[in-house]
């Protein structure tokens, strides 16, 4: 961007910024309709979100960065190209992988198989790539989707750099001469370049093209070092990876240890209370396990290395099973020597007394088959104080697992470390989007529920390492999957004008519009000079009209986050799902709205021939109404679209 | 949690089934159960291990003590289709040279 377009960029951001704060204070100070608090207040709070939602637009437009296209790579750099699949059709995945396997630059294309099936890995030997399932290590263990698929696999490969695609993501030949370049930065972790999608009309009902994104805002984001990575058509330095799953692995490591610890000596007091008076020797072994975390604890606060500090904890714990062990190895000797006895005065035959093999009898003590496990908890414990993370298939996870979209938790982490990413803007792959209502929600709802799970575990606004600007670009974001709630507020507010003539504001008078349009209008202006030319208004419509779809994600991330729920996740199909009736069911709440606000607007122009309602308030109202109509309205061309190819031969 | 189930076959065997894993905790009720079971003038035992998921050297022992309990008594104690884990224990151990394993219950103390 020239310096002089960008300078007019940020004057015209300026004043956007000044004339919304401008009225959200007077609302705030003078305007609220306070008698009608329960719609005045959530009125002005949904205005204030979408203020700030604005304004984080305008900080993320501030350094809007068009890198120029980058030298070409050096020649010998090694790289493995990861085609990620799960149930997507055979061909399908075939076609991506012959693709990858015409990518010029020498590499080693990969397809990894979450489906383990023959049929793929023989298709994929015939066609010269190479193709991966997960490790036997995975077994029973949690599986972590994508990021588990990619984990695996990085564990398995050694390419310096790794090109990440979707199965239905077809790569151009030349997209890593184009992208490589960027990694003669010895801190650039990540280069990530658009998603587009060949399958989608130009009216793009499904809103699958996302301009906006793959465009200014990875642009602006870029220009402050935050540039998102979204999971597929991305190059990965390996190295920084690895430096995330090993960062990773020992904040775990600490993590589990201090907590199974903080709770242990109550963990072990429980079970002894629940013993039976005679199981003195379980007692005894647990008071062993109690003194064992005792001098565990005090290790850890003397700032003891963790490995010593488990190690020790491990060594008294065996030595506690082990004198369990003893005494059941003495009774049993015992017990045998009189059965022999008794064999002797009977039959006078030689009968195996000492069958007990001492060495083998010492793996009687082992973790596998140790007595303590006996008691549950305490084996749980006993498991955690270790550094071998023994809940998950591989100590190291270079992807992150702490959210459904793997992409963006690995990026923050990322930039935690100081880590540089780079948005190149090209297309150089390409994808299919969802072709049907259905599994475009299905999708968005995977995409909010991703990202609202990391909002909530790794709050982007108290990780330390990352700067001020990174951390609004990554709340930014999360930000935005928050409209569902402003969504049902600026639909309730017309309706109950218009039916119970009850106003939010206090008066709809000409301060009110003349504080608030310009406002709106120099906002749309933002956008029409950021996104030059290209449609944004999809975008602008779907954040408003799939309200359900985000408050569903915000309420099911909140109880899988605080109360280990399940998401109800879903893969998203890449096929078109069978079609028969239009699935109205989809939309039903923004169908309902709909019918309300067209009721409430006959409701209020009766009461304005009634002469109960001012003028200006219904024409205000009405006008109102049309807005949410308009953006409503996307869902149903959404619902009733038939895909790609019928609506080209219709 | 473990749970015994016992009954004695017409030919007046007592058959001890303890289903789920026969750990440190439940051994004592096992070696209890066994020695009640002698006592009370069954002294031919068979305990069948085809629903024990899992036994450790307390569970071990208690097999011993009730072997002891019916040899003592004039009888025997067997043991019926241990699962995968307590075969190899009882291998492990050599134990298997004194509880020999029988492929069924019934059939554990045919021939004599």
């Amino acid at each position: 961007m020239s310096p002089i377009r960008l300078a007019g960029l940020r004057i015209l951001i300026v004043l956007t910024a000044l004339l919304g704060l401008n009225y959200i204070v007077w609302r705030w100070l003078f305007s609220v309709n306070w008698p009608a608090w329960w719609i005045a207040v959530p009125l002005v709070i949904a205005e204030t979100y979408s203020l700030i939602d604005s304004l984080l637009f305008g900080l993320t437009m501030w350094r809007l960065r068009k890198r120029p296209t980058p030298s070409p790579p050096p020649p010998d750099l090694t790289v493995d190209v990861f085609i990620t699949t799960y149930n997507e059709p055979e061909d399908l995945v075939l076609a991506t992988a012959a693709a990858a396997h015409r990518i010029r630059y020498p590499h080693t294309t990969w397809i990894l198989d979450d489906g383990d099936r023959p049929e793929l890995a023989h298709a994929a030997d015939e066609l010269g790539v190479r193709y991966m399932t997960r490790a036997a290590s995975w077994t029973n263990k949690p599986r972590h989707a994508k990021a588990g698929n990619l984990n695996n696999a990085l564990l398995l490969t050694e390419g310096e750099y790794i090109l990440v695609l979707d199965a239905d993501q077809v790569p151009d030949p030349a997209i890593l001469d184009r992208t490589l370049g960027y990694f003669r930065d010895e801190k650039m972790a990540i280069v990530q370049t658009p998603q587009y999608f060949v399958n989608v009309t130009a009216s793009d009902p499904l809103g699958s093209q996302a301009p906006l994104f793959y465009g200014p805002i990875q642009q602006g984001k870029d220009g402050w070092n935050a540039a998102f990575f979204c999971g597929s058509n991305a190059v990965l330095r390996r190295d920084a990876l690895m430096q995330l799953g090993i960062a990773g692995y020992v904040e775990a490591v600490e993590r589990d240890v201090h907590r199974a610890l903080r709770t242990a000596a109550k963990v072990v007091t429980k079970a002894r209370a629940e013993l039976n008076g005679d199981q003195e020797e379980i007692a005894d072994a647990l008071d062993d396990v109690t003194v064992a975390v005792h001098s565990a604890r005090e290790a850890l606060r003397g700032n003891r290395p963790l490995a010593d500090v488990t190690y020790d904890f491990q060594q008294r714990v065996d030595a506690a099973a082990r004198r369990i062990v003893d005494a059941d190895v003495g009774s049993m000797r015992e017990d045998l020597a009189a059965i022999a006895a008794l064999e002797s005065d009977l039959h006078d035959t030689d009968t195996p007394v000492a069958v007990l093999d001492d060495a083998a009898l010492a793996r009687l003590a082992e973790r596998e088959w140790s007595p303590l496990g006996a008691i549950e908890s305490v084996r749980t414990l006993i498991r955690a104080v270790d550094v071998g993370r023994d809940d998950e298939a591989q100590p190291v996870l270079p992807m992150a697992t702490i959210s459904v979209t793997e992409d963006m938790a690995t990026c923050m982490k990322l930039h935690e470390l100081g880590w540089r990413t780079a948005y190149h803007h090209e297309n150089l792959a390409h994808g299919l989007a969802p072709e049907d209502a259905g599994t475009m929600l299905t999708q968005r709802l995977r995409w909010a529920q991703g990202t609202i799970q990391v909002m909530f575990r790794e709050n982007p606004l108290l990780q330390r390492g990352l700067t001020l600007a990174q951390r609004l670009m990554y709340w930014a974001t999360m930000w935005s999957y928050l409209s569902g709630f402003a969504a049902v507020v600026y639909i309730a507010a017309p309706v109950i004008y218009l039916v119970f003539g009850v106003m939010p504001v206090q008066a709809y008078s000409w301060e009110f519009f003349g504080r608030l349009v310009p406002f709106l209008v120099l906002n749309q202006l933002v956008f029409f000079v950021v996104s030059r030319g290209t449609p944004t208004w999809r975008g602008q419509q779907y954040s408003l009209a799939l309200f359900p779809v985000w408050i569903k994600a915000c309420w099911t991330a909140v109880l899988n986050v605080y109360a280990a729920r399940p998401l109800g996740f879903a893969v998203t199909p890449k096929t078109r799902q069978e079609h028969g009736a239009t699935p109205w069911y989809l939309v039903r709440y923004q169908l309902i709205a709909m019918a309300a606000l067209v009721l409430a607007s006959v409701i209020g122009v009766i009461h304005l021939a009634l002469g109960n309602i001012s003028v200006l308030g219904v024409g205000v109202n009405l006008f109102w109404v049309a807005f949410d109509l308009v953006i409503l309205s996307v869902v149903i061309p959404a619902v009733r679209y038939r895909g790609f190819r019928q609506e080209e031969t219709a | 949690m473990i749970e015994f189930e016992s009954r004695t076959t017409d030919e007046g065997v007592a058959v001890v089934r303890p289903a789920g894993r026969l750990n440190m905790v439940a051994a004592p009720r096992l070696r209890e159960l066994l020695r009640d079971v002698v006592d009370g003038g069954t002294t031919r035992v068979v305990v069948d291990l085809s629903a024990t998921d899992f036994i450790d050297s307390s569970g071990l022992g208690a097999l011993i003590a009730g072997l002891k309990a019916a040899r003592q008594a004039g009888g025997d104690l067997r043991i019926a289709q241990p699962t995968e884990q307590v075969e190899t224990v009882l291998a492990l151990t050599n134990l298997n040279r004194v509880l020999r394993t029988h492929d069924s219950v019934d059939a554990a103390f045919d021939g004599r």
